[in-house]
């Protein structure tokens, strides 16, 4: 049973509402009225010069292919972190201090551990290297090797940010009264049943957070992939980063920005519709 | 929260609250995007600036974030910086909405003896001096001596030819079975200089009026044989010196300053050498970064001072010893400078001094499309040797963007095209 | 009463020992895979930052250490202004922590409570910002904050890191207090209690491991946040934004140890707050 609509909402999220209007909505706008005027007056230039510039559709392409890899992993693997953990007597505390680790890590010194890994004369080729399967160094993260540069970046943002995803789900896992699973238990259910049948659904609330969360951030991939490839794989954020610092074409950084910005939109929209939670499925 | 940090943090809220402004009198803050590495940072701090009188003080910043501050400081009516320190390029942009004149300062400083070709450089296509030049480095090669050994017969590294530059990366292939050339195609990287600067007047003898020329064609047909033998992780290097001493790459051409690291720590392995020439000549690009005032300069007296310190023939000298820049006014290098430095010393004057040299001047009048004139260049060459589009359509594309470019900003020539009326085209 | 109403789920020991042992042994064996993919890329990261300054360069590699050097770390940690960056780290972070719970968490518990016209709106409000790169925003953003006299100060830092911190704020309180019945709440006011005495001893409580949770994720967005950072400050640099700077254009062997230096934080704060943060978990906490 829904409460009443009553002033109470209002009242609570009234203070975020007005920090967010004056510290974001306002140059939001600065920002997307900048993107529409190329010259004087209203104008499409920034976006056509967008659309036709020659790293656009690869942009475009790169940044949905490494959404759509990166997140079903992360979720995945999150999930069997998680089942594991809850599985364990001992020792918990510290496996999911470790496990959560990558959470205070930057983006940056991230991008900087899988290039010692990863680079020419990295831990990688010199472990190949010792089992004899490579000669010598050899380029994992160059312009002529795209897919093995695009696994580095997949292994390197799953590293990254799987850790958001565990804490999320972990912080719902928590919440679901255990009475469920142990009645499920007594009528004969088996664990795997028990997990695709009560805990996923009960989950659905975190993990449509964790999901809206993950895939905004991906969208704005930009860190790990120039530390590992630079523009050898060209993304959306990083193009508009570009654009903005070194073409200092502020109009086309802002037609990038508003483009991933309606992307990530459309994505929430497709997360808030599937994983809809109704109140009465709550427990 | 401890005690001294919640005072700085209501400090920090009275300052909001009040109006208070941040910056303090007397002190004067130097804002540069050059000598930004820690060492050579420190170096500023403990050696170049001492001997002025009153609080300096040395902040640094990437390119990007200098633009953006110089931008927002004058939107916003309230500045910090009294004077700024940036490559030429990087000055420009800001000419004339964020610099003020400084052609008072310039009179002060005739007898410093700064060629006047360069003082013309720091009008910035303006009537006025804009800033005032402050160090000059350029471009060299530096090869690994292991490499020596497959130079071409009858080659001469002091006087490279690009064919000769290519079989020697080829020989190297055929031997050793890796590619070892590099270039710093990292997105950070200066190879958008490589191509303003030392292939295109090489090999057409211009660099806008020639883009699509015959020559053209030829130059870039041999840049894309050029890059069989040029190492793949070219597109992610950004400063050579790391990928010389890992020796991922035993011939590199790269701005002094990327590789002088390299250089300094190993001297006895490198050798350093100038670019190669080609049918027009041996292209080379000095690189001039410059001092200029910020307008509302909070302390433009200070930052006076500061110009005529840095400036002085003592001062140009530590700069040359301390950080490898080399010095724009009149003033021999002393002997004993560090084996690193003597070998990009020697490497500079062999490109100003090689007979078939063909200096190609910085752009003038780009404005703040210096980044997409660079993005013309980088185009050409991912879509050319990279995605190995067809050369012709390729470069009567991005010919259009270039010439659409220069008519937008009415650059005219510089050299070494020939001076033309009003925005300079492409033939 | 209200605690134990809370009765929080999994003891997990009693399942555990019924595991049999060639689970358990998968179990361990998955655990550690795990484990070591978290914490061998941390390792080579120390192993750059200590190996010296050619050691980044050899060829093959020893995963041990060799010709240990602490030059590139004391070096680091001798430059000037670090621990005043430090402070203005812990500052603009505390500050961003404060700000985000304090919006936060009330619009949490409106979304996660109430159907009221506008929520969706407001939803959506909120995912803006994580939809935006900030970064685009630089221009607009310095140019107010020089107006207002916000430019180069922590506190200015903080606001615009609670700008980033406050959806996974809204969000994860969110989906906290949707997990905490509505009943436990019902009760409480049957029990003659206020809305606001119910909230209080009732679903705060329940609510404060994850708001923990919520507080750690502010106060490492703060920490690792560079570009922002950056450009609001001058002079009052916060430490990441401080080291990265420098770090960005310096030889490998010190971008590794600025690396580790702005990893051992991290490690650090998470593992002090790690009890807290899973306390409902453990049988610790009981």
């Amino acid at each position: 049973m829904p409460a009443r609509t009553s002033w109470i909402p209002y009242a609570l999220i009234a203070p975020s509402v007005i920090f967010l209007g004056a510290l974001f909505l306002v140059p939001l706008v600065q920002t997307i009225w900048l993107s529409f005027s190329a010259g004087d007056g209203f104008s499409l230039g920034n976006y056509q010069r967008m659309a036709s510039d020659l790293n656009f559709s690869l942009a475009v392409r790169n940044t949905f292919l490494l959404t759509l890899v990166v997140v079903p992993l992360q979720v995945v693997l999150a999930l069997a972190m998680a089942t594991m953990v809850t599985k364990l007597d001992k020792g918990r505390d510290l496996v999911l201090w470790v496990l959560t680790i990558p959470l205070g890590i930057s983006d940056l010194a991230a991008g900087l551990a899988w290039l010692a890994l990863l680079q020419n004369t990295g831990y990688l080729n010199s472990a190949l290297y010792a089992l004899g399967l490579i000669q010598g160094p050899v380029g994992w993260l160059s312009q002529e090797t795209p897919w093995a540069l695009f696994f580095a970046i997949v292994l390197a943002e799953l590293w990254r940010a799987t850790a958001i995803v565990l804490v999320i789900l972990i912080a719902g896992l928590q919440l679901i009264p255990k009475e469920f699973s142990e009645a499920a238990e007594i009528f004969g259910a088996k664990p795997w049943t028990r997990f695709t049948r009560i805990t996923l659904p009960l989950l659905k609330p975190s993990l449509q957070s964790a999901l809206i969360l993950r895939t905004v951030l991906a969208f704005e991939v930009f860190a790990v992939v120039y530390a590992l490839g630079g523009r050898n794989f060209p993304v959306l954020a990083g193009e508009a980063y570009v654009w903005q610092n070194d073409n200092q074409n502020y109009g086309v950084a802002a037609a990038y920005a508003v483009l991933i910005m309606a992307i990530s939109l459309a994505a929430t929209a497709v997360y808030l519709r599937a994983l809809r939670t109704r109140p009465e499925q709550l427990p | 929260m401890t005690h001294p940090v919640s005072l700085r943090a209501i400090a920090a809220a009275a300052a909001l609250f009040g109006g208070i402004t941040v910056a303090q009198a007397q002190e004067t803050v130097f804002y540069s995007t050059q000598l930004r590495p820690i060492e050579e940072a420190t170096k500023v701090r403990e050696v170049l600036l001492k001997g002025l009188s009153g609080k300096t003080t040395y902040v640094v910043d990437e390119p990007p974030a200098f633009a953006v501050r110089m931008k927002a400081e004058t939107q916003a009516g309230k500045r910090t910086a009294s004077v700024v320190g940036a490559l030429h390029g990087e000055l420009q942009p800001h000419v004339p909405a964020d610099l003020q004149p400084v052609d008072d300062v310039a009179a002060k400083l005739t007898d410093r003896g700064i060629p006047a070709n360069l003082m013309e450089l720091g009008k910035l296509g303006t009537n006025q001096q804009q800033y005032i030049p402050w160090m000059q480095a350029t471009y060299v090669m530096v090869a690994n001596k292991q490499a020596l050994q497959y130079l071409p017969s009858g080659a001469d590294v002091n006087s490279l030819t690009y064919a000769q530059l290519q079989q020697w990366g080829k020989n190297i292939v055929d031997k050793t079975g890796q590619r070892r050339l590099g270039f710093p195609a990292g997105p950070t990287g200066l190879l958008p200089r490589f191509f303003q600067g030392y292939f295109y007047p090489s090999f057409t003898g211009g660099v806008v009026t020639t883009f699509k020329s015959a020559d053209a064609e030829a130059g870039w047909n041999a840049l894309k044989e050029l890059w069989a033998v040029s190492n793949p992780n070219s597109t992610n290097y950004n400063f050579m010196q790391e990928p010389l001493l890992a020796g991922e790459v035993w011939v590199a051409w790269d701005h002094i300053a990327r590789v002088k690291e390299a250089l300094t720590l190993q001297p006895d392995q490198f050798v350093a050498f100038p670019a190669p020439a080609g049918p027009k000549g041996r292209g080379y690009m000095p690189v001039i970064a410059g001092l200029a005032i910020p307008k509302d300069a909070p302390n433009r007296a200070g930052a006076v001072a500061l110009i005529e310190h840095m400036t002085k023939p003592e001062t140009q000298l530590a700069t040359a010893a301390e950080v490898g820049f080399f010095p724009v006014v009149k003033a021999d290098l002393p002997p004993n400078l560090a084996p690193g430095i003597k070998l990009l010393a020697g490497a500079v004057a062999a490109t100003q001094n090689a007979k078939d040299a063909l200096v190609s001047l910085l752009p003038v009048g780009l404005g703040a499309k210096g980044g997409e004139f660079n993005k013309v260049y980088t185009d050409t060459f991912q879509r050319i040797v990279l995605r190995n589009e067809p050369v012709k359509d390729v470069l009567e594309a991005q010919a259009k963007a270039l010439d659409a470019l220069m008519k937008d900003t009415g650059a005219p020539c510089w050299a070494p095209d020939k001076p033309s009326q009003g925005a300079c085209s492409v033939q | 009463m209200t605690i134990q109403a809370a009765e929080l789920p999994r003891t997990g020991k009693s399942r555990s020992m019924t595991l049999p042992s060639a689970r358990r042994l998968l179990l361990w064996t998955g655990l550690a895979v795990l484990l070591a993919w978290v914490l061998v890329p941390i390792y080579f990261v120390a192993l750059g930052a200590f190996g010296g300054r050619l050691g980044v360069f050899r060829w093959p590699k020893t995963i041990w250490p060799a010709d240990l050097s602490l030059a590139a770390m004391t070096q680091f940690l001798g430059i000037e202004g670090v621990f005043n960056a430090l402070v203005n780290s812990l500052i603009a972070a505390g500050l961003t922590v404060v700000f985000s719970i304090l919006l936060g968490a009330p619009a949490g518990y409106a979304l996660a409570r109430y159907t009221f016209p506008g929520q969706n709106a407001y939803r959506l409000l909120v995912l803006l910002t994580r939809a935006f790169p900030l970064a685009i925003l630089a221009l607009p953003l310095t140019v107010s904050f020089i107006r207002f006299g916000l430019y180069d100060t922590p506190f200015g830092v903080s606001l615009i890191h609670t700008v980033l911190a406050l959806p996974f704020a809204a969000l994860v309180t969110q989906s906290l207090f949707m997990g905490i019945p509505r009943e436990y709440e019902e009760a409480a006011w049957v029990f003659g209690c206020t809305r606001f005495q119910a909230f209080m001893k009732v679903v705060l409580p329940l609510a404060l491991p994850g708001l923990a949770a919520t507080a750690i994720f502010a106060f490492v967005i703060s920490w690792n946040e560079v570009f922002a950072a950056s450009i609001l400050t001058v002079r009052e640099r916060t430490l990441t934004a401080y080291l990265l700077r420098i770090l960005s254009e310096s030889p490998l062997h010190y971008r590794f140890a600025g690396g580790f230096i702005l990893i051992i934080p991290s490690v650090l704060f998470i593992f002090a707050v790690r009890r807290y943060l899973f306390a409902v978990w453990g049988i610790a906490s009981k």
